[in-house]
């Protein structure tokens, strides 16, 4: 994968193959402490024992159109390639915790990407499922959490392009902001 | 903390209600766009992205758009489907910006299948 938000965008679709309805992706951006981590909580079914042991073997997969899963193989060897770890955490019945490090600076860490096209693609594309998501830049903090939305907009749906649209332009300026606060401190 | 407030979705609100009529009434044509680890690693998000311009622009509220899983013909992704309502599904490959421009043009608003880019009927 060319870019770390197009992992998150396959990882996240993971968890709701699982039949989860509360996803949970939390980026942290620590250029500081040269850390970057992503975690992608799901409460679905969670996974069974015996594909966690063979996360990264791309051989073992739940999936039944074809014989090989890469979702998390890939993840898994993009995070060793940048010196990082691929955590799986996951509970039978209760869900799947994945959370991936690289280090930040590593000249093979792929960039994190359009990342509000990844969410907002989430959005429109499931519309009967939850997104928390949260972002932060060296400590600024930027959250979303689309059950407050959905209560908020009462007649309008999320699934509607124009809110997409606009939901999208406010994450980019928001990230925008969070990284220009980095450079004031 | 930043975060997403009540004022930011008021003005979403707001700039929404002034440009789109509202949206409900049965949906008519499906759009899946088949996101599985392939899909995604082949562009799909890109033609997915690419349709929510396009359909914010057409402002039809009788279009429904949702994300699927990979359905076993990776090498032919980005896949998308259109199933307009009493005809066959299509299943259209190798999809980009500007073929689902296309698509979604002629075959979803028009209904002239676009035959050029499809993978098969089913």
């Amino acid at each position: 994968m060319r870019e770390l938000s197009l992992h998150i965008l396959d990882i996240v679709e993971n968890g709701i193959a699982a039949g989860g309805n509360c996803i949970r992706i939390e980026v942290d951006e620590a250029p500081k402490k040269d850390q970057l981590k992503i975690v992608i909580r799901d409460n679905g079914r969670g996974m069974p024992i015996e594909k966690r042991d063979h996360m990264d073997d791309p051989f073992i997969t739940s999936r039944t159109t074809r014989r090989v899963g890469l979702g998390l193989s890939l993840l898994s060897a993009a995070t060793e390639r940048c010196d990082g770890i691929l955590r799986v955490d996951t509970q039978p019945g209760k869900g799947t915790e994945v959370e991936a490090t690289f280090r930040y600076h590593h000249i093979d860490r792929a960039p994190l990407g359009d990342i509000a096209a990844t969410i907002t693609t989430l959005i429109i594309g499931n519309p009967e499922i939850d997104f928390v998501y949260s972002h932060c830049i060296d400590g600024n903090e930027f959250s979303l959490d689309t059950r407050e939305i959905r209560e908020e907009m009462e007649d309008l749906s999320l699934s509607d392009p124009v809110v997409i649209h606009h939901l999208s332009e406010k994450i980019r300026s928001s990230l925008k902001e969070l990284t220009s606060g980095k450079n004031k401190s | 903390m930043a975060k997403l407030t009540i004022e930011d979705l008021k003005k979403i609100k707001e700039k929404t209600a002034k440009e789109t009529s509202l949206r409900d009434g049965p949906a008519s044509i499906k759009i899946t766009v088949h996101m599985g680890t392939c899909g995604i690693a082949a562009g799909a998000r890109e033609v997915m992205s690419t349709l929510m311009e396009e359909m914010a622009e057409a402002d039809r509220h009788d279009i429904r758009v949702v994300a699927s899983g990979c359905m076993g013909m990776c090498s032919s992704e980005p896949n998308v489907t259109v199933e307009a309502e009493g005809s066959e599904p299509i299943v259209y490959q190798l999809m980009d910006s500007n073929k689902m421009r296309q698509v979604f043009k002629r075959h979803v608003l028009l209904g002239e299948v676009q035959t050029d880019f499809a993978l098969a009927k089913m």
